[in-house]
């Protein structure tokens, strides 16, 4: 089976964000970055599959090169080789469209992303893929097997879940169950640096937005205190002042 | 502008996000001069029909196709695009529900639209079109401007309010063109995990942390979320531990969500946990550690054990229930 993983490269989750003067960027200084969670999620799935029964595991992200040590990462875990696409992955249909491209060209059975990135918040790509390429996508998928040439998923819905099926090819969306992210051993990282990471030129697309600016939320007031004796204060408050019950 | 809403149904009735969404599209249709069309795809049942004219829509597209009783995000995306190009719409609208983040996607494409998913406010007509969405789970807001001729946009559960606007609600029919390469997905079953509130839907979210020291004492959490009508949740260590199922995981790597009232309890709040509910309108904390950083992101909290606080807030919620109905 020949599986493409999307890598999304995010700020750890532990980092307060603050912005540059314009507030059209994060500001990078001190920042770890990591693997998109979910998408570590979708790459061992994957990894999980292709030891079972054959098959490579390529990862690819879009961005700069700033990006390759996430790829050496995701090599080091286990993927068969890595393509960067250089350039700055403005937006989720920019980033859906250079994939598109480069799954179009390689013929993948299962395409997997993490379903949404950290960052934005978007889990568009994983659709726009589907939907470019015009083959079946999964979104949020909590188990995810394949027989012969036929995938099974769960997918989660408000209050439960979805089984499809599906055969391949397909995009789907991985979410925490599918399985328990690895962490990468010595013979993995040092097997990571002689591995192939291609880096390739974006391909054109029609821009159909811009990012005006951040902003941050405004800070909570502050909390008011009601003594554990007086539990009943609390239900008042609740009823009478924020008027939620 | 014309805007087109799709309106999400489950057994015949509109969700409540569908009336949200209805509200939102209204807005902008109203800003600019235009007509809210609201798609309903399924059964409809005639009151919930006449519901999307009384939430605004001054005309309901009512889809009844045997090949559409099952979710499939191919299909529906094909439906939702070929009804926006019909009644000439420049904005689509769709709920940021499971379904909705499965279809929408594609409709955008489809549309040559660009999207902005998770709005949290209307959208900034002058000079453009400009929405705001939450970025870096909850400790941002972005600001996009949307160029296309067509935009998308998915809002929020519970992030919109539903309000009433009467228009006519004229019903139509709509046979739209489904092929059948849309179908190469199949639902083979849907397993639901109990008749509990969903939790990205539900207005008041009861969660609790490893502050609760064993899956066995979730039964007061159980039942102080069924007094308040509430959703459980719970932070990550606790479905890592597997306390809990990871669906009710909320925080940066679970699910965002953005209740009115969000009671955490037993959690000392992390960076990671408050991105994922710093958009809750009001929080209450309730925690024996008086230094635990989710004091400083509540709005009301109580330093104490959770085994002595919530047993008497369970009886608190009764007198006031059995009080005020």
């Amino acid at each position: 089976m020949k599986i493409l993983v999307c890598i999304s490269h995010v700020p750890d989750t532990t980092t307060k964000i603050s912005f540059t003067a314009d507030n059209k960027s994060i500001a990078t200084s001190g920042i770890q970055y990591i693997i998109n969670p979910y998408d570590e999620i979708a790459l061992t799935r994957a990894l999980e599959l292709t030891e079972k029964s054959g098959g490579t595991v390529t990862v690819i992200n879009v961005g700069d090169a700033s990006t390759d040590a996430t790829l050496r990462k995701a090599l080091a875990i286990g993927a068969t080789d890595a393509v960067r696409v250089d350039a700055n992955p403005a937006n989720a249909s920019f980033v859906a469209a250079q994939i598109a491209d480069y799954a179009s060209k390689n013929s993948f059975d299962l395409i997997l992303t993490g379903r949404e990135s950290i960052d934005y918040n978007g889990s568009q790509v994983a659709a726009m893929v589907g939907e470019l390429l015009n083959i079946p996508s999964v979104s949020i998928v909590k188990s995810l097997e394949v027989a012969d040439k036929n995938v099974t998923l769960e997918r989660e819905i408000e209050g439960g879940k979805e089984i499809v099926s599906c055969p391949t090819p397909l995009v789907a969306s991985a979410t925490e169950g599918m399985a328990e992210p690895r962490i990468p051993n010595m013979r993995g990282i040092m097997s990571a640096r002689t591995k192939p990471l291609q880096v390739m030129a974006a391909v054109a697309t029609e821009t159909y937005q811009q990012l005006v600016g951040y902003d941050k939320p405004e800070p909570r007031t502050q909390v008011k205190l009601i003594d554990a004796s007086n539990v009943k204060a609390l239900v008042d408050a609740l009823h009478t002042e924020a008027k939620v019950i | 502008m014309n805007v087109l809403v799709y309106i999400e149904t489950a057994e015949g009735k509109l969700k409540k996000s569908a009336t949200e969404v209805l509200s939102y599209g209204k807005a902008i249709a109203k800003n600019s001069g235009g007509m809210l069309t609201a798609l309903a795809i399924g059964d409809l049942a005639a009151d919930e029909q006449s519901k999307a004219g009384r939430y605004g829509a001054d005309k309901v597209l009512h889809v009844t196709n045997d090949k559409l009783k099952q979710f499939i995000n191919q299909a529906f995306a094909s439906v939702v695009a070929e009804a926006a190009k019909q009644s000439n719409t420049s904005v689509v609208v769709i709920s940021n529900t499971f379904n909705g983040k499965a279809m929408a996607p594609r409709v955008a494409v489809k549309l040559k639209a660009g999207m902005v998913d998770g709005a949290v406010g209307l959208p900034d007509l002058n000079n453009g079109f400009k929405v705001r969405t939450s970025a870096f789970s909850g400790k941002a807001f972005a600001d996009i401007e949307l160029t296309s001729a067509i935009k998308v946009i998915t809002v929020s559960p519970n992030s919109f309010k539903a309000e009433e606007n009467q228009a006519a609600g004229t019903i139509e029919a709509f046979s739209p063109s489904v092929a059948d390469s849309d179908f190469t997905a199949m639902v083979k079953e849907i397993v639901k995990a109990s008749d509990k509130i969903s939790l990205p839907e539900a207005e008041i979210v009861v969660s609790a942390g490893r502050g609760l020291k064993g899956p066995e004492n979730w039964g007061m959490i159980e039942e102080l979320a069924t007094l308040l009508g509430a959703a459980t949740a719970c932070s990550k260590p606790v479905s890592d531990a597997h306390w809990r199922p990871h669906s009710e995981h909320v925080g940066q790597t679970g699910l965002a969500i953005s209740p009115n009232l969000y009671i955490a309890i037993g959690i000392s709040g992390a960076i990671q946990h408050l991105a994922g509910v710093s958009s809750s309108k009001t929080i209450v904390v309730i925690n024996k550690d008086p230094e635990a950083p989710f004091f400083k992101a509540a709005d009301y909290g109580i330093v104490g054990d959770a085994f002595e606080v919530i047993p008497k807030l369970i009886e608190e919620v009764k007198k006031f229930k059995a009080a005020n109905g």
